[in-house]
């Protein structure tokens, strides 16, 4: 049997939008189902009953009938209290929750035996993009937020050289590259200003940059790295870096538009006072987290209000301000949801609790409360790994340069070896050659510590100057050129000339190596530079 | 001077030597580093001069030397391109090892070196002279075929001649029995004599060894006889007993191994099978061919004022340098092009594999050289997972290190060796002479990927040519 999906008219204060448009109507009758639309309720989105009615929908009047007629509900807004009153027992309801914020309103759709899809809790995975509805909502928000200070701003957005003068570009400074600022970089950069654009993850630098903006980073560099609890003190430093960043932006731009938010938490304030004081008369404020408390000391939230002569945009409601676009966004959501409950088309739905992102969605199962799901499951590591291992273990025994960990008893038969040979020297070499040796090993093992910390760039230049280095060899060559007299004598029959040659020659090729090598390392490490 | 002093002053030298190395951690500190390794070699040689061990009379002998000798290498560094880095530096090896077998001679013509030793002691000291001028010699010859093939004045190819592993083991065999032969000498002349075969066998195994080794794997060979360098000056210490060449000689010594290790690891190979001989001699090339893992596909052309085009379409480029680069000398029209390309707020990014180029770092230097900023040169590990989100690739002289083959054919002869995924990029541009494989010899499906373009010619040529398409444009 067909389920019926009724859309009621949003009742909250303001809301323009609605769940379903007719196109959208047309598309959820293919998939079986019946859809029963209330009077008037497309009227602030500019769709009227006729073209509901046109596509295949029933129009009802009054909201206690189109509920109780309504297998599942579509809504924009959360339910009122009212609402929750009028719906039928064990209904479906598919509508934005907030479940962390309306704890009260859960418990009372799960007295009610209901079903609840909350749009705001559709996983962030890549199947479920099509249905994520904060994201369809926040690029809408993001190009909103640029237009109402478009029209609140007193000057073109783009540079102007015209017969009565020059226009500068506007300079529009954009706090948080989510989606809703990825979108007001876009449509500012759009507009003709000069976009600069921040955000605490670096790597969506390039994002912004393809929308058209410039990556303003905080120059921050972290200090005191390694000691323990440094997580928090790097996040004050930052802060303050920040803040630094954005005094400056302030004293700059003509426009900020911020969207910071943390999800579950009130809006981290990011621009003080001051910072509004700083701005240049006429300059605005559009704060989209006004909503979670606002970015700006100064925000009145649902209000346009005017400080310091800059004008604060806390809407609340930008969305809705473009009720058309975001309704039919929105039920394009809700139908790409509606396609995912009913895989079989024949009108009847299916909240199937093993799919991630129905599992995800669904905060009230047939009146047990679900909400919060459990974390989204990790694919298992890739077996193959684990099979490639045995083939290269035998492979770093006996030369001891696999790279690999070596095995237990590679290790027990290196160390064996070594001992071996630690002992026939020990055993048989007299103690001056024991104390060179024991020099021998340890510059080894400093070569070995320093050696691995030169950088890979200074590879050749590392080259050339252990060349330099290896040429003390001279010291070797310039002994034997003319040892003290006494020593001489006492053992005649020195060749005296052959030696002198050969000393000679080991120090002019040493020295070659000497002058050579150190210049050329010079004259290589002055060209690395920033 | 007296002894003490002269000992406190090696010990100091040696402190600086160290620091040395330790400042070439990064670019900032390598400058001092650099003049901390001169410093603590005058105060070596000035210790030396005017210590206990020098006479008067000799200073003169030895200034006249250190003057020609310093002449030319002042000149030779003044002089020699960055692309012939490699070159030089192998040619200095051959030095330092040709310097270690004249020391040790002299040493063992010398009476006055081994009088008052004991039994035991003589035995070691003769060890320590046989084994110097053996390590020495090897890194001699070694170093001079090296200089040879890196120069062009012999061929790239690996020469392998038949039972080359037996005539290796041979001559180590012969070299034990002369080292007896050798310390059983009742006289002078009866150990020279011991000690030129021993010679002359120690010069054709380090000929041999680096005939046979091929031109991908110069990084490898080129650290391995700075190693050997560096061991050469040890033995000379031993042999003299000075702490300072000991503790000198083992630090480079340890610095060419841990190269040649790191050389190793980026070519996925183990030292021993660098050094037994070249790419194509195993079964691993057999293999390649057999199983139809030949690539098959078509090859797409551009000009350079298409690759002009695809370049000011981008937004991050991230260019690939390999040996080609260096041969064709076009290190600064690349770094005109990346600057002009910066200028245009395009994320331009060099990315450099381990064993680019002949010589560990080669690339570096190179593009130091062309005032490329070192901060947007970067370690293949660390860009390698930006390809991705990178508009063009571009290889410029290079093929093995950036051959798909490396992950995606486990019966390629490079098979797991780490390489430049640039063919994530969303279009790679390869720029080549032709289609010859590369030292390894083996195809590369990269060339025929659908998102890869290929900008035929002479590096340099060519890349004046996109440079001047893009400064019209």
């Amino acid at each position: 049997m067909a389920l019926t999906i009724g859309v009621p008219r949003e009742i909250f204060p303001g809301e323009k939008r609605v769940a379903t448009v007719p196109e959208v109507v047309e598309k959820l009758i293919k998939l079986g189902f019946k859809v029963a639309v209330e009077s008037g309720a497309g009227d602030a989105a500019n769709f009227s009953d006729e073209t509901y009615r046109a596509a295949g929908a029933q129009i009802v009047v009054g909201a206690a009938q189109l509920w109780s007629a309504s297998d599942i509900v579509f809504k924009v807004r959360g339910p009122s209290t009212e609402e929750v009153g009028l719906m039928r027992q064990g209904g479906t309801l598919v509508s934005f929750i907030w479940p962390a914020q309306n704890p009260e309103l859960l418990q009372q759709l799960a007295a009610k035996k209901a079903t609840v899809l909350a749009m705001d809790s559709v996983p962030r995975i890549s199947r479920a993009q099509k249905l994520d509805a904060l994201s369809s909502m926040a690029n809408i928000g993001g190009y909103r937020a640029v237009i109402e200070a478009a029209h609140h701003f007193g000057r073109f957005f783009t540079g102007q050289i015209t017969a009565a003068g020059k226009v500068p570009p506007a300079k529009v400074f954009v706090i948080g590259a989510g989606v809703a600022g990825l979108a007001a970089i876009g449509a500012a950069a759009g507009l003709g200003a000069i976009v600069r654009a921040n955000d605490t993850r670096p790597e969506v630098g390039d994002q912004i940059k393809s929308l058209g903006g410039e990556f303003v980073p905080v120059e921050y560099t972290e200090e005191g790295s390694g000691v323990g609890g440094y997580a928090k003190v790097m996040s004050d430093g930052f802060q303050q870096a920040q803040r630094a960043v954005f005094a400056r932006q302030a004293k700059e731009v003509d426009i900020i538009i911020t969207t910071a938010l943390i999800p579950g938490k009130p809006a981290p304030k990011l621009i003080t006072a001051e910072m509004v004081q700083s701005m240049k008369p006429g300059s605005i404020i559009v704060d989209m987290a006004a909503e979670q408390g606002g970015n700006c000391e100064l925000t009145e939230p649902g209000k346009v209000v005017v400080k310091h002569g800059v004008t604060i945009i806390g809407y609340s409601d930008l969305p809705s301000r473009l009720s058309k676009q975001s309704s039919t966004l929105y039920a394009t959501n809700l139908f790409r949801l509606t396609e995912e409950l009913c895989k079989t088309k024949d009108g009847v739905i299916n909240v199937n609790m093993d799919d991630e992102v129905l599992r995800g969605t669904t905060v009230v199962k047939d009146g047990n409360i679900t909400w919060p799901p459990p974390a989204p499951k990790l694919s298992a590591a890739p077996p193959a790994v684990a099979a490639a291992k045995p083939i290269a273990a035998p492979k770093s025994h006996g030369h001891g340069k696999g790279g690999a960990p070596a095995s237990a008893t590679t290790m027990a038969i290196r160390f064996g070896v070594a001992a071996l040979l630690f002992g026939l020297i020990g055993y048989g070499a007299p103690s001056a050659f024991l104390a060179h040796f024991t020099v021998f090993v340890l510059a080894c093992f400093v070569g070995y510590m320093v050696v691995w910390n030169v950088t890979p760039a200074l590879h050749t230049p590392l080259m050339s100057v252990t060349n330099a280095i290896s040429s003390i060899i001279a010291i070797g060559a310039l002994v034997q050129i003319a040892p003290p007299l006494a020593e001489a004598a006492a053992s005649g029959g020195r060749p005296e000339d052959l030696i002198r040659v050969l000393a000679m020659l080991g120090i002019g090729l040493t020295a070659i190596n000497m002058f050579g090598g150190f210049a050329v390392t010079q004259r290589m490490l002055a060209m690395f530079r920033k | 001077m007296s002894e003490s002093l002269a000992t406190v002053s090696y010990i100091g030298a040696t402190m600086l030597f160290i620091l040395s190395l330790g400042g070439l951690s990064n670019p900032e500190s390598s400058r001092r580093g650099n003049l901390y390794g001169m410093i603590g070699m005058t105060i070596a040689v000035l210790a030396t001069l005017f210590g206990p061990r020098v006479t008067v009379g000799g200073i003169s002998w030895i200034v006249l030397a250190m003057v020609v000798g310093g002449s030319i290498g002042l000149y030779a560094a003044r002089m020699v391109k960055m692309t012939q880095m490699p070159e030089l530096v192998a040619s200095m090896h051959s030095l330092v090892g040709l310097a270690a077998m004249l020391v040790g001679f002299a040493n063992y013509i010398d009476p006055a070196a081994a009088t008052h030793l004991t039994e035991a002691e003589k035995a070691i000291h003769e060890i320590e002279i046989y084994i110097g001028i053996l390590i020495g010699a090897v890194t001699f010859s070694g170093s001079v075929i090296a200089f040879g093939k890196l120069s062009g004045k012999i061929g790239g190819k690996p020469m392998l001649l038949p039972g080359r592993h037996w005539m290796n083991l041979a001559g180590l065999l012969v070299v034990i029995w002369f080292g007896r032969e050798f310390l059983h000498a009742a006289s002078i002349n009866d150990g020279m004599a011991a000690l030129t075969v021993m010679t002359v066998i120690a010069l054709l195994f380090g000929i041999h060894m680096v005939m046979a080794i091929g031109g991908a794997d110069m990084p490898v060979v080129v650290s391995m006889l700075n190693s050997y360098s560096g061991w050469a000056a040890a033995a000379t210490g031993f042999m003299l007993s000075n702490d300072l060449l000991i503790v000198t000689g083992a630090l480079v010594g340890s610095s060419g191994a841990i190269l040649s290790y790191i050389m190793c690891q980026a070519m996925n190979r183990n030292f021993i099978s660098v050094i037994a001989g070249g790419f194509g001699t195993g079964g691993g090339a057999v293999v390649s061919s057999g199983a139809g893992a030949q690539p098959a596909g078509e090859v797409v052309p551009v000009s350079a004022t298409e690759t002009a085009e695809l370049l000011r379409e981008a937004r991050s480029v991230i260019i690939v340098p390999g040996y080609g680069m260096a041969v064709a000398q076009a290190q600064h029209t690349v770094y005109e092009i990346a600057k002009h390309l910066r200028e245009k707020g395009v994320n331009v990014r060099f990315g450099i594999h381990p064993v680019a180029g002949r010589m560990p770092g080669h690339m570096n230097v190179l593009l130091a050289e062309a005032k490329v900023p070192y901060d947007i040169v970067f370690e293949m590990d660390e860009l390698n997972e930006d390809f991705p989100e990178t508009d063009v690739a571009v290889v410029i002289g290079a093929n093995d290190i950036v051959n798909p083959a490396a992950q995606d054919d486990p019966g390629s002869p490079i098979a797991g060796m780490p390489v430049l995924e640039v063919w994530k990029a969303k279009t790679s541009i390869v720029m080549k002479r032709s289609m010859a494989s590369g030292y390894a010899g083996v195809d590369n499906p990269l060339f025929y990927k659908d998102n890869n373009r290929m900008l035929f010619g002479d590096a340099k040529k060519m890349l004046d040519e996109v440079l001047a398409a893009l400064k019209v444009g």
